[in-house]
């Protein structure tokens, strides 16, 4: 008798420690989509904070600055060739809006579901928007386009001793066209990859928007380009201001 | 059935019963027990954004400074420097993610449950070493003695360690005067993502910001191990003697306020830290004034390396 209640206990606790295990996704009953199984709600209205690289994000900063930017030979070729007008009289006015500079701007995102597996970011600055897959092989494979083609995956943690469960999406970016990391022509070539994690934060009377962003491209950085950008969460979207792409401004 | 089988089966029983009661405190318990991911190691900075901002002597950009610390900071003088009770004002411990460096993190742990004791933030170039501790200690009075690294606890969030940090010395927010007061806390969040750390940090003082200060900053995972490099900030004498008045600039009249409004063009607002400037809004203020400088002929960047 005796034995059997240890057994059942052993057994209760063997079940509650393997919840965190279920719940990190790595096996047992997965939800079905990842709208129901989404560990935070990147959902709503968020304001870009500008504190860092204020002179090179809020406004056109000089030709040919491209300080913190690791670039190679080639891409200093390109920012010293940089001309608005050129891009402007080619329609190619996005160029500092595509995936890997988006998060940078000062903007405001309107993050939604399109639907129960793809999450929707619309970014006013731009007026760009763009889609995170979360169906193995949904992204479409299609012309490279200025937001190329995102697949996203939730990283799940914690839910351990009776806190909730928690986490961040990670989400990678391919085919990509050629685009600008700062508004004065600093380039990222078409074979550039983006790699990018999405943490929220309480704060005071609301949420905080980390998302870390790494840019690969072996033809024109050295290294990877890091850079982290922080968003405030917005009750609504009183202040959304949907502007046109500008290649000066 | 003899009394020593039953004996037997009684110490049996409670051994395992003990073992179970264990492993449930284990798995109930709070989450800052486990470390849920490993932040021990060596991470470099890579620099490639641009945070410290404090090579102008009037240089606020980003900064959400209410009117009183702007006016604070539009009276310091580097000379204060020289002052021997001054010197060490401007490594607080928000140098960690606002300088130029790399973090060296190490833990004590508990030799019995294993569990981080407590988190070190290696100290670097007169930062004071950051201490976050693990082992659910309270925090001192409010009368207890405020220190260059303060006091800093932390627990874990799921993957995110969460430290906050208060019992700091009035110092500056930046290295060029801008200040904090000995109210100010900063909570930081630590996200490990891969090889990548990055580090969100919020800083609020009532007396001198007018909004928390927030910054974002991430690091890699380095092979090569980084040297902490102490000993934090040691004043010394460096020609001030004691007793000299302390070296200021009077209001409106510090001969820098404009210089980075001359060197490109920027709104004065915006080299003095007014929070309005902080958010896209803003550019619409600016839009017909703006004129982009001319272009870069030094200092536009690194290199390229051969």
């Amino acid at each position: 008798m005796s034995v059997r209640l240890v057994l059942g206990m052993l057994i209760v606790a063997a079940g509650l420690s393997a919840v965190p295990a279920q719940a990190q996704g790595r096996g047992g009953n997965a939800p079905s989509s990842a709208r129901a199984s989404a560990p935070i709600d990147l959902t709503g209205y968020w304001v870009a904070v500008v504190n860092e690289d204020w002179r090179y994000r809020m406004v056109t900063p000089p030709k040919g600055e491209y300080r913190g930017v690791p670039l190679t030979k080639a891409a200093l070729q390109v920012v010293n060739e940089w001309d608005p007008a050129k891009d402007e009289a080619a329609g190619e006015q996005c160029k500092s809006y595509g995936a890997a500079a988006v998060m940078r701007l000062p903007a405001r995102l309107h993050i939604t579901w399109q639907d129960d597996n793809t999450l929707r970011v619309d970014v006013d600055a731009g007026t760009q928007m763009r889609l995170f897959r979360f169906e193995p092989g949904a992204a479409a494979a299609s012309q490279p386009s200025w937001q190329g083609d995102s697949t996203a995956q939730w990283e799940r943690s914690g839910g351990r001793g009776g806190l909730p469960a928690t986490g961040s999406l990670t989400v990678i970016t391919k085919n990509m066209r050629a685009g600008y990391l700062r508004k004065n022509g600093v380039p990222y070539s078409a074979d550039a990859n983006l790699t990018e994690y999405f943490d929220i934060s309480p704060s005071a009377g609301g949420q905080l928007l980390v998302v870390t962003s790494i840019v690969d491209d072996s033809r024109y950085l050295l290294q990877p380009f890091i850079v982290s950008s922080h968003f405030k969460k917005e009750a609504d979207g009183s202040q959304w201001d949907p502007t046109p792409c500008s290649s000066r401004w | 059935m003899g009394s020593h089988t039953m004996f037997v089966q009684v110490v049996t029983f409670r051994r395992a019963a003990i073992a179970v009661l264990v492993l449930l405190v284990c798995v109930l318990s709070p989450a800052r027990s486990f470390a849920q991911v490993d932040l021990v190691g060596s991470w470099a900075a890579r620099n490639t954004e641009d945070i410290s901002r404090d090579s102008y002597p009037v240089d606020y950009i980003g900064l959400p400074l209410n009117d009183e610390g702007r006016t604070r900071a539009l009276t310091y003088n580097e000379s204060q420097l020289a002052m021997i009770e001054r010197q060490c004002e401007g490594w607080p411990q928000f140098y960690f993610v606002q300088g130029p460096f790399g973090l060296r993190i190490w833990s004590d742990d508990d030799p019995v449950k294993g569990t981080a004791i407590s988190f070190t933030i290696g100290a670097w170039e007169d930062r004071a070493p950051m201490t976050i501790w693990m082992d659910g200690r309270p925090a001192p009075s409010k009368y207890a003695e405020h220190t260059r690294g303060g006091f800093t606890t932390g627990t874990w969030e799921g993957n995110t360690l969460v430290a906050r940090t208060t019992h700091m010395k009035a110092g500056f927010l930046r290295k060029n005067g801008p200040p904090s007061s000995d109210q100010a806390t900063m909570t930081s969040r630590f996200y490990r993502h891969g090889d990548v750390l990055t580090v969100l940090t919020v800083v609020e003082d009532p007396i001198y910001l007018a909004e928390p200060h927030i910054i974002s900053k991430s690091f890699q995972l380095s092979a090569t191990p980084l040297s902490p490099i102490g000993p934090p900030c040691v004043s010394t004498y460096e020609g001030r003697p004691a007793g000299e008045s302390v070296p200021h600039f009077l209001p409106e009249k510090n001969p820098f306020v404009d210089e980075l409004t001359k060197m490109f063009g920027l709104p004065r607002d915006v080299v003095l830290g007014r929070p309005e400037t902080l958010y896209p809004e803003y550019r619409r203020t600016i839009k017909d004034k703006y004129v982009t400088p001319p272009p870069c002929t030094r200092n536009c960047g690194a290199p390229p390396a051969r």
